[in-house]
C-alpha cells in the first residue's frame, strides 16, 4: 500500500519546456506522468548531513526534480572525504560542505530550489530548520543527531528517511510515526560510548554509503509521489560483502517514549547528555583522553631528543603499521594488548599512540588497571606527528 | 541446529565470523550458547543486570522476539536469528575517546 505526504499542493505547479524536456523519462512512465513531477516539484526535503549518505540524496532528489532541497552541515570538505562524498570535488576542499554541494545540485538541476545552512543541527535550531520541509533524511554520523533527527520528526508528525553504515554494512527505513514506528521504537536508548566500535577508527566502503543513500533517496521519491511501499515499519539490512539484502519487520512499541500511548518525551531534550556524546566532536581528528593524560607530539619529540628513555607503544593494526609508522615505536595492535600486556614493565614509562589518539586513549584504562600508570596518550596520534613534526610522512 | 547471523560492529568477538551456529531450543538458550562459544559479546549484547541490552534488537526468522514470547520463543532447527544493533555511522571521522575513558575511570 503506497502511502503519500497530504502537504503537498501541487495544483497550482507547472513545468516550463525546459523542465518537460528534463523530465521526460519520468512524465512516460504510467507510474508517475505529469501529476508525480509535479508533486516532486512542489515537494521539499531537507537533508541533515551532506556527507556520504547525503551525497548520493541530495544529487538524486536535485536530478528528480526535488523542488526545494535544504542542506544542514557545517563541515568544510576535506580530502579524506571524497573516497566516498561524492557530491564534493578536489576543487571544493576547504569550503563549506552545503555550498559545495549546492553548487554541484544547480549545476546538474538550476530548476531547483536549494537551501543551505551551514550550521550544526542542535536541539536549539531544529524545530525551525524542519518546519517547512515535507520530508527529513537523516543522513548524520552520530547518535545524539539521530536522535534528535527522530524525535524533531516525531513531534511534526514528520518521515524520517533514516539511512546508517559501518564497513561493509547498512540499514535503511522510514520512521514515521503517524504510520509505523519510530527509530526509538526499534532503538529506545542508544549504546553507551566506546561499547559499540565506531566507523572513525572502523572505516567504510566508500560504495557504501552510495547504495544506502541511494536507499534513502528511493524511498522520499517513493513518498512524495505516492508510489509503491515504502520502507515503513521494515528494517533494510544490506550487506555488501555477501551482496545480500533482508528485512526484518519493526513493529511500534506501545511504551514507546517518545510516540507510544504515553509519552514522556514531548519536547527536544539534550540529545549529548542522552547519548553521552557530542554531536559533533571535532577533536577526534585530535584524539585526546583528556589534559592529564595526553602528551602532545611536540613533547614526546622533545623527550625523544633529550635521550628519555620512553616506550612508544603503537596499537593500530599490521596493515596500518605498513602504511606509515614511527621508528622509535614498537607495534602491539590493540586486539593484542590484553594478552600481551606482560611484556610491559610498570617501572618503565609508556606512551601509547595510534591514527588519531581515539584508540590509544581507549587502551589506556587497561594499562592502568593492570598497574602500568606511567603512561600517556599521545595526542592526535600519528596524524599529529606527520601534521606537526614531519610534513614528508603521508596522513591517512 | 539454529543460526544466529552476527552484525560487522560485533564481529570483532566473534573472530570475524558472520554466522554462528547454536545449541538450544529458545531464543534465550541460542543466545547463552552464543556468548558460551564466544565470551566477549556478552557484555556487549547483555546489562549488568543480565538483560538484553537496549539498542541491541534479535529477530526470528524477521520478527522481533521482543514482540514474540522474549528469551522463551521456541527455535525450530532451521530458525535463523539475527542481531541487529543500532548503527551511528554516516560519513565523518568522528569518535568519544575522552568520554570513553571518563567512564572507564570512573
Amino acid at each position: 500500500m503506497s502511502i503519500s505526504l497530504e502537504g503537498i499542493h501541487a495544483d497550482d505547479v507547472e513545468l516550463s519546456n525546459e523542465e518537460i524536456t528534463r523530465y521526460s523519462r519520468h512524465l512516460i512512465m504510467p507510474e508517475v506522468t505529469l501529476v508525480g513531477q509535479t508533486k516532486l516539484k512542489a515537494a521539499s526535503v531537507l537533508c541533515v548531513g551532506t556527507g556520504g549518505l547525503g551525497s548520493p540524496v541530495a544529487l538524486y532528489l536535485a536530478a528528480a526534480g526535488v523542488g526545494r532541497i535544504g542542506l544542514v552541515d557545517h563541515d568544510m570538505v576535506e580530502a579524506n572525504n571524497l573516497q566516498r562524498q561524492i557530491i564534493h570535488g578536489t576543487s571544493t576542499i576547504g569550503t563549506p560542505k552545503v555550498e559545495s554541494a549546492r553548487d554541484r545540485m544547480i549545476d546538474i538541476n538550476p530548476y531547483i530550489d536549494v537551501t543551505v545552512h551551514n550550521e550544526l543541527f542542535t536541539s536549539e535550531n531544529a524545530l525551525k530548520l524542519t518546519e517547512p520541509y515535507d520530508i527529513i533524511i537523516d543522513g548524520t554520523d552520530n547518535f545524539p543527531t539521530r536522535y534528535l533527527v527522530n524525535d524533531v520528526c516525531v513531534l511534526q508528525g514528520k518521515p524520517n528517511v533514516y539511512g546508517s553504515i559501518f564497513r561493509f554494512e547498512g540499514q535503511a527505513s522510514v520512521f514515521w510515526a503517524q504510520h509505523g514506528p519510530c527509530y526509538r521504537c526499534l532503538f529506545p536508548e542508544p549504546p553507551p560510548p566506546g561499547l559499540v566500535p565506531s566507523c572513525a577508527e572502523g572505516g567504510v566502503l566508500g560504495i557504501l554509503p552510495g547504495t544506502i543513500g541511494t536507499i534513502q533517496a528511493t524511498e522520499a521519491i517513493k513518498l512524495i509521489v505516492g508510489l509503491g511501499k515504502p520502507l515503513i515499519g521494515r528494517l533494510l539490512l544490506y550487506d555488501a560483502l555477501e551482496m545480500s539484502i533482508d528485512e526484518v519487520q519493526l513493529r511500534k512499541n506501545p511504551d514507546c517514549v517518545l510516540c507510544g500511548a504515553k509519552p514522556t518525551v514531548t519536547k527536544l531534550i539534550d540529545y549529548e547528555q542522552f547519548c553521552g556524546m557530542p554531536l559533533h566532536d571535532h577533536d577526534t581528528e585530535d584524539g585526546t583522553a583528556g589534559e592529564e593524560w595526553d602528551i602532545t607530539v611536540t613533547d614526546l619529540k622533545s623527550k625523544f631528543d633529550a635521550g628519555e628513555k620512553i616506550r612508544l607503544v603503537d596499537v593500530r593494526e599490521v596493515f596500518e603499521w605498513d602504511i606509515v609508522h614511527l621508528p622509535e615505536a614498537e607495534l602491539i595492535p590493540m586486539g593484542d594488548l590484553p594478552a600481551r600486556l606482560s611484556e610491559l614493565d610498570s617501572t618503565h614509562e609508556y606512551v601509547l599512540m595510534c591514527r588519531t589518539g581515539v584508540r590509544s586513549a581507549q587502551m589506556l584504562p587497561l594499562l592502568t588497571s593492570a598497574g602500568i600508570t606511567r603512561v600517556k596518550n599521545l595526542k592526535g596520534g600519528i596524524r599529529a606527528w606527520a601534521s606537526e613534526i614531519d610534513p614528508e610522512m603521508p596522513i591517512y | 541446529m539454529a543460526t544466529i547471523r552476527i552484525p560487522t560492529p560485533l564481529r570483532t568477538y566473534t573472530s570475524g565470523e558472520a554466522e554462528i551456529t547454536v545449541s538450544g531450543d529458545t531464543v534465550g538458550a541460542a543466545l547463552q550458547d552464543l556468548t558460551r562459544q564466544h565470551g566477549q559479546l556478552h557484555q556487549h549484547l547483555y546489562s549488568e543486570k543480565g538483560e538484553l541490552r537496549a539498542f541491541v534488537n534479535v529477530f526470528l526468522d524477521g520478527d522481533d522476539v521482543r514482540h514474540l514470547n522474549g528469551d522463551d520463543t521456541p527455535l525450530q532447527s532451521d530458525s535463523r536469528l539475527r542481531i541487529v544493533p543500532s548503527v551511528a555511522g554516516g560519513f565523518s571521522d568522528r569518535g568519544s575517546a575522552r568520554r570513553t575513558l571518563e567512564r572507564r575511570m570512573c
